[in-house]
C-alpha cells in the first residue's frame, strides 16, 4: 500500500541514503573506496557523500583493494567504522587476503578485544551485460570464511535497512548489493525508511502450499515470477528472501519446508561448491521427514561466468525454476 | 579538401606542460649503511640512553636463547628468533612515545616485549594456546602478524585515523626483507605516501626469507631505495648497531609527528639462527658467513663503546647478565606450567553475538567433553576441561 508521500525509489538511491544517514549519525562513519568521493562512485552509490561529509569522510582511495581494506582494518582498529566499496564482485579479489586472514579473525585472534565493525560493499551477480569480471557470484568464498557477516538485499526496503545494520554492527559485514537491482524501483519513503529487524533473519516473500523457493539477491524478483507463472500449472509456490546467508536463518527457511514438504534452492552463483549445496544439506537434516522430494538446486552452470551475449543462457531464468519444480515428484513414479 | 589538406589545418603543438612532481634527489638513502658506534657520532650519543639500549638488548638476546630452549623442550610450538637483531628490535620499541602503536610481524616478539607486553602473554601465539594472548590497546600494540606485510596497511589505516582524529599518534610497523616482495608492501607504502600518514617502515633485512636470499628476492640497489618510488624518504642504517637504528627511527617518527609523512627505513642485520627451530639453515649457507655477523655483534659493538666511554664495567655487564637470568627465570617458570585451556572458548568470539549454528556446535563439544570426562573420571578428559 502506497501513500501520497511515498515516491518511487531505487535500490541504489536507498542504499545512498543508508550510508548518509549513518554518517550523519556517527562521526566514525568512513566511506571509503574507488572513484566513490568526486565520482560518486560508477554505480553512482556514493553520490553527493563527499560533498556533504567531506573529503576525509567519503574518500578515494589509490586503485588497490588489499589496500583499501587493509588500511579499512587500521581505521577500524582506532575507533572508525570504515564502509569500503569494492567495485565489482571480481576486483575484490585481491582484498581476499586481508578478508579472511585479518577481517575475519581479528575478533576471534584477540578474545574479542579487537572486533572489526567494517562493512565491505561488494556490488555482485550478472544480468547487465557485463564483460569478463565484471558478473561473478563470489558469496560462497565469503560464506565459507568464519568470522564475517554475509549479507544481500533483494528490495529497495531491505536495501536501506539492511545496510544500516551492517554498519551499525560490531562485526564484519560482506554486504552483497545484487547489481542488476540497482536501478529496480519500489514505493519507498526516503524519509521515513524502516530498519530490517535481526540483520540475520530471512523473510517470507510470498506465501504459498505447493513448495518453497529458497533465494537471495538477484534471485529473488526471477523466484516471485515464476511463483505467478506455476500458478497456470497448478503449484502455489512459497518464496523464501534468505537475506542473510550468514548467518543462516535455518528457523525461517525450514518452518517454510515443513508447511510445503518440497523445496528449491535459486541463485546465480555456481552449483558445485555453491551455497544451493549447503543449504540443501542443511534443509534435509533438519526437515528429512517433512520432505516428499529431494531439495533441488536452479544453480549458474560450474563454468567461468558467460561472456554478455550468453549469459541469458546461465542465468536461472523462469523456465529453469518451473522444470526443477515440476520434478519434485509430485506423483509417485509407476 | 582531401584529407591530408584537412591535417593540414591541425597545428601540433608541444604537450602540456611537465615537470617533476618532487625533488627525489633528497629522498635518497645514503650510499652506506648509517654507523654511531665506533664513529665520531657515538660521542653525541646519550649514555642513559646507550645504557638502556645495553640492558634491554642482553635481556632480548636471553630472552631469545630462552624461547628456543623451551621450544625444544616441547612447550613453545615454534620460535622464529631474532638473534643477532635484538638492535632493531628494542630501538624499534624505545624510538615509540607511549601513545604510538607497533605492529610487528611473527620475528618481533622482543619488540612487543620491550613496549611493555607481558613476556608470557606475547608468546602465546607461538605456544599455541591461543592466536595472541595480550590486549592490544593496553599496551598499543597490534597482534603477531604472520602472513607477510599484511600488517603494514593496518598500520597505515591506524595512523591516518589517529591524523583524522586530531590525535598525535605514530605506527611504526615491521616487516623482514622477504615481506618486501609482498603487494601489500606496496600498497601499505603508497597509501601511506599519499595520505602523508604518520607511519615508519622499519625493514630488517636480515638476509634470508627463510632460505631464499635478498639477491633472488629484489633487484633494487638496497630496499631502502624503494622508498624513492612512492615519494618518501628511504634510509640505510646498520641494523646491528643500536644507537644507529635507534636514532634513524626516533628522527623518522618524530618527522612523522611533525606531519611530514611516512619514512622507510631498511636496517641491515643478520638471522643468526634459522628461520625457526623446524628449519635447517646449512642447507642454505655457511658457517664463515654466520662467523663474519657474529663478528659484528650487536650487543659486543654497544658494549665495546659503553667500556671505552666508561659507561660500563664489570659489574655492569654482570648486573646486565643478572637481570636477563630473572627474567628468564620467570618466563621459564611461566612457560613450564600447562596452560588453562578451555574448549569452549573457541565458540566465544567468532561473532559478538554468536550463531545458531555455533550454539549447536558448542553444545556438541560439550556434551563429547562431559562424555570424556564420565570415562576418563577427570574434567573433561585428556584434552582440558569445560566450564
Amino acid at each position: 500500500m502506497t501513500t501520497v508521500a511515498v515516491k518511487p525509489a531505487t535500490m541504489a538511491q536507498a542504499l545512498t541514503r543508508a550510508m548518509r544517514d549513518a554518517m550523519a549519525a556517527d562521526p566514525t562513519v568512513h566511506v571509503m573506496g574507488e572513484d566513490v568521493g568526486t565520482l560518486g562512485g560508477v554505480f553512482r552509490v556514493t553520490d553527493g557523500l563527499a560533498k556533504e561529509f567531506g573529503e576525509d569522510r567519503c574518500t578515494d582511495t589509490p586503485l588497490a583493494e588489499a589496500g583499501i581494506l587493509g588500511t579499512a582494518v587500521g581505521m577500524a582498529m582506532y575507533g572508525l567504522r570504515p564502509v569500503v566499496e569494492m567495485q565489482f564482485d571480481a576486483f575484490a579479489y585481491p582484498a581476499f587476503e586481508q578478508l579472511v586472514s585479518h577481517v575475519s579473525r581479528m575478533r576471534n585472534r584477540t578474545r574479542g578485544r579487537m572486533p572489526l565493525p567494517i562493512t565491505v560493499r561488494i556490488p555482485y551477480g550478472g544480468g547487465i551485460g557485463g564483460v569478463e569480471h565484471h558478473s561473478d557470484s563470489s558469496e560462497a568464498y565469503y560464506m565459507a570464511t568464519p568470522g564475517l557477516h554475509v549479507v544481500t538485499p533483494a528490495t529497495v526496503a531491505d536495501a536501506y535497512g539492511l545496510l544500516r545494520q551492517a554498519i551499525a554492527s560490531d562485526d564484519p559485514v560482506v554486504f552483497l548489493e545484487p547489481k542488476r537491482l540497482y536501478w529496480s524501483k519500489d514505493s519507498w519513503n526516503p524519509e521515513q525508511p524502516t530498519q530490517v529487524e535481526p540483520i540475520s533473519r530471512a523473510v517470507v516473500r510470498r506465501t504459498g502450499r505447493s513448495a518453497t523457493l529458497i533465494t537471495y539477491g538477484p534471485s529473488l524478483p526471477v523466484c516471485l515470477e515464476a511463483a505467478e507463472a506455476a500458478q497456470a500449472e497448478g503449484w502455489d509456490l512459497e518464496v523464501v528472501d534468505l537475506r542473510s546467508l550468514v548467518p543462516f536463518d535455518d528457523d525461517t527457511v525450514c518452518a517454510s519446508v515443513r508447511r510445503t514438504g518440497r523445496a528449491v534452492v535459486v541463485h546465480e552463483s555456481t552449483g558445485f561448491g555453491g551455497p544451493g549445496g549447503e543449504i540443501a544439506a542443511r534443509v534435509t537434516e533438519r526437515c528429512f521427514h517433512h520432505l516428499e522430494a529431494p531439495v533441488l538446486r536452479v544453480a549458474g552452470f560450474d563454468l567461468p561466468y558467460p561472456p554478455p551475449m550468453l549469459e541469458r543462457h546461465h542465468l536461472p531464468g523462469v523456465d529453469r525454476i518451473l522444470d526443477a519444480v515440476a520434478r519434485l515428484q509430485w506423483e509417485a513414479e509407476g | 579538401m582531401t584529407v591530408l589538406e584537412q591535417r593540414g589545418a591541425y597545428r601540433p603543438s608541444p604537450p602540456p606542460a611537465w615537470q617533476p612532481r618532487m625533488d627525489a634527489a633528497p629522498l635518497l638513502p645514503d650510499a652506506e649503511p648509517y654507523r654511531v658506534l665506533g664513529t665520531e657520532a657515538a660521542g653525541k650519543a646519550d649514555p642513559g640512553l646507550l645504557r638502556r639500549l645495553y640492558a634491554e638488548l642482553v635481556r632480548g638476546r636471553r630472552y631469545n636463547t630462552q624461547a628456543t630452549a623451551l621450544t625444544k623442550q616441547g612447550r613453545l610450538a615454534v620460535y622464529p628468533s631474532s638473534t643477532g637483531q635484538e638492535a632493531c628490535e628494542i630501538a624499534a620499541a624505545l624510538a615509540l612515545e607511549e601513545r604510538d602503536w607497533l605492529f610487528p610481524s611473527y620475528r618481533d616478539t622482543l619488540a612487543v616485549v620491550a613496549r611493555g607486553v607481558d613476556p608470557a602473554e606475547a608468546l602465546t601465539l607461538l605456544r599455541g594456546d591461543w592466536h595472541s594472548g595480550y590486549d592490544p590497546y593496553a599496551h598499543r600494540v597490534a597482534p603477531l602478524s604472520t602472513p607477510l606485510a599484511t600488517q603494514l596497511p593496518h598500520a597505515v589505516g591506524l595512523a591516518h585515523a589517529a591524523r583524522l582524529k586530531g590525535d598525535d599518534v605514530v605506527a611504526l610497523a615491521m616487516v623482514g626483507d622477504g615481506g618486501t616482495s609482498e603487494g601489500d608492501f606496496h600498497e601499505a607504502l603508497n597509501f601511506a605516501a599519499v595520505w602523508q600518514a604518520p607511519v615508519v617502515f622499519l625493514v630488517q633485512n636480515n638476509g634470508f626469507a627463510i632460505s631464499v636470499p635478498l639477491a633472488k628476492q629484489t633487484a633494487a640497489p638496497s630496499l631502502a631505495h624503494k622508498a624513492v618510488g612512492y615519494g618518501m624518504p628511504g634510509r640505510l642504517v646498520d641494523g646491528n648497531d643500536a644507537a644507529a637504528v635507534h636514532e634513524v627511527l626516533s628522527d623518522a617518527v618524530r618527522h612523522a609527528r611533525a606531519g611530514g609523512g611516512p619514512t622507510l627505513v631498511e636496517a641491515v642485520t643478520y638471522r643468526v639462527d634459522a628461520h625457526t627451530n623446524a628449519d635447517d639453515a646449512t642447507r642454505y649457507r655457511g658457517e664463515d658467513e654466520i662467523a663474519a655477523w657474529r663478528a659484528h655483534d650487536p650487543i659486543e659493538l654497544l658494549e665495546r663503546e659503553l667500556t671505552a666511554r666508561g659507561l660500563l664495567d664489570d659489574a655492569g655487564v654482570e648486573a646486565a647478565r643478572q637481570d636477563a637470568e630473572t627474567m628468564a627465570a620467570a618466563l621459564r617458570e611461566r612457560m613450564n606450567r600447562d596452560p588453562e585451556l578451555n574448549p569452549m572458548d573457541l565458540f566465544d568470539h567468532v561473532y559478538a553475538e554468536t550463531t545458531s549454528q555455533l550454539r549447536e556446535q558448542r553444545a556438541l563439544l560439550r556434551a563429547e567433553l562431559e562424555a570424556e570426562q564420565e570415562q576418563y573420571g577427570e574434567p573433561g578428559g585428556p584434552e582440558g576441561g569445560a566450564r
